[in-house]
């Protein structure tokens, strides 16, 4: 481990509102990803624009339920002459659909991220814990230093977890991009895709280039969020499984 | 005799008390979707409730123009007189073979003149025409236009009644649903009978659907057959959003 300063010993814990912040949103988090999926799973396909569906062209199509084949449509032609390619068509087959408590779980589980996030986030601002510990320092932003500590992940040399918020250069930028940029987005173009919303505020819905270009944003977040997941837990293993999670559960005093 | 002059009286006392009851009881109960307990239903109603509170009342969604009007599937059910159709109705498929001639939307409930309107007298009505964004719970979305009377322009024309909180409405296809007055007189909310310039297909609800604009495709119920008017919240039983599992509220 040379090279790394050493670990102060008198340093800080989390914060209670920290510990508890990460455990609603974590189980929060988990509840999303869950009924989401299920909620992709009804109409795999991702678009961009306002408008997507069975008879307009795909940019993905995710083979995750028996829908992605959009086969099984019963043509009734076109609306008018005019434009024969604006036609309707209605389904020649059962259709897996879950969404009736897939919808209701999602929305209910984006109550708990919501809410707590906010409070954290005004909380991380007001208390300057943010500053303190999140931010990178400018002076730390150097290439030498960035490159370094990629390396060191790279070869997995994870320092050993302090049980506070004393945290590396890369480490600093991931929870930055999660906390700032990540789960704000998913936020925002969740709400981007409800009519209410987007009726009385149309910005939001302008915002990320329509419906359907908000959807497949939210799906994008997503996955990178669940990546970050991955990533997070496998660090969280190499640093000290027993000692981190005692840190973020019961504090490090405990 | 004097037992007799008891017993009227504390009929009197209970009848009294049950009148009372029967008008305080509308004032205070039964404004809200019923959860029965359910947490998902809890959580739809604490949506339903947040977006009321904070949203700018009856906003108008995104119209667009002509060129916009793209391909649209026809979900749900497709024809209610399809004798193979799980909800078929007999009813429907008479008035089908008669161009729904015969049709008449039935407006009831709370309204001082109840009273039926075939498809001449809503045409009637000043028609309101728009081009918006239709989006499934199941994740596509659709633009179409569409040519109707304002439900609210109905609702006055038959007089509605000031303690009215929601309109209910009741379908060829079996189903029941209701939206609140917010959504009711919102501007967009229609009886639509034409789609894309032309009367409206079977597959997409003929001879009138409703579209509300500021909520998911299903809460713009096809195939209408009857509007009432309550002041209490009317799950619409097993024919409802609610006992099959689906969210009342679909503004999300």
């Amino acid at each position: 481990m040379a090279g790394h300063p050493p670990i102060p010993t008198d340093s800080p814990g989390h914060s209670s509102w920290v510990r508890i912040a990460h455990w609603i949103v974590s189980l929060s988090f988990l509840t999303l990803v869950f009924s989401g999926y299920v909620i992709l799973m009804c109409h795999p396909r991702l678009y961009w624009g306002e408008v997507g569906n069975d008879l307009t062209p795909a940019l993905v199509e995710l083979p995750i339920s028996r829908n992605h084949r959009h086969g099984g449509w019963e043509r009734h032609g076109a609306f008018s002459q005019d434009a024969p390619a604006v036609v309707s068509a209605s389904r020649t087959y059962e259709i897996f659909n879950e969404n009736s408590w897939g919808r209701s779980l999602h929305f209910l589980a984006a109550w708990f991220l919501v809410l707590p996030g906010a409070i954290y986030l005004l909380v991380g601002l007001c208390t300057g814990h943010f500053w303190r510990h999140l931010w990178p320092r400018v002076g730390q932003l150097t290439p030498g230093q960035i490159w370094r500590d990629l390396v060191d992940h790279l070869r997995l040399r994870i320092r050993p977890a302090t049980g506070g918020p004393q945290y590396g250069l890369l480490q600093k930028c991931a929870y930055c991009a999660v906390v700032f940029l990540a789960l704000p987005l998913a936020v925002l173009t969740g709400l981007a895709m409800s009519p209410a919303i987007t009726a009385g505020y149309p910005l939001l819905g302008s915002l990320f280039g329509g419906y359907q270009s908000a959807r497949t944003i939210h799906f994008v977040v997503a996955v990178v969020l669940v990546l970050f997941l991955i990533v997070h837990v496998a660090m969280v293993v190499r640093s000290g499984f027993k000692r981190q999670m005692r840190a973020m559960t019961l504090g490090r005093k405990a | 005799m004097k037992s007799r002059h008891l017993l009227t009286r504390r009929k009197v006392l209970l009848a009294g008390l049950a009148a009372v009851g029967g008008l305080l009881l509308p004032g205070c109960t039964k404004k809200l979707p019923p959860t029965y307990g359910n947490i998902l239903r809890m959580g739809d109603v604490l949506t339903y409730g947040a977006q009321r509170v904070l949203l700018p009342g009856q906003s108008l969604a995104k119209e667009y123009s002509s060129r916009d009007i793209t391909s649209f599937p026809a979900v749900g059910t497709v024809n209610p007189g399809d004798p193979d159709h799980p909800r078929c109705s007999e009813t429907y498929r008479r008035l089908q073979e008669r161009a729904f001639a015969d049709w008449h939307l039935s407006v009831e409930g709370l309204v001082a003149r109840p009273g039926f309107y075939s498809l001449a007298d809503l045409k009637r009505f000043p028609a309101r025409t728009q081009i918006t964004r239709h989006t499934c719970e199941e994740g596509w979305s659709a633009i179409a236009e569409w040519t109707g009377v304002p439900l609210g322009q109905v609702l006055q024309t038959a007089g509605i009644l000031p303690e009215a909180r929601f309109v209910s409405v009741y379908s060829y296809d079996d189903l029941a649903d209701s939206i609140d007055m917010l959504d009711a007189f919102h501007p967009q909310t229609l009886l639509a009978y034409g789609m894309n310039g032309h009367d409206l297909s079977v597959p997409h609800g003929a001879p009138v659907r409703l579209r509300i604009e500021t909520q998911l495709g299903y809460k713009s119920v096809k195939y209408l057959a009857r509007i009432v008017v309550t002041n209490e919240f009317d799950d619409g039983g097993e024919k409802g959003n609610i006992q099959n599992g689906w969210s009342w509220y679909a503004g999300i």
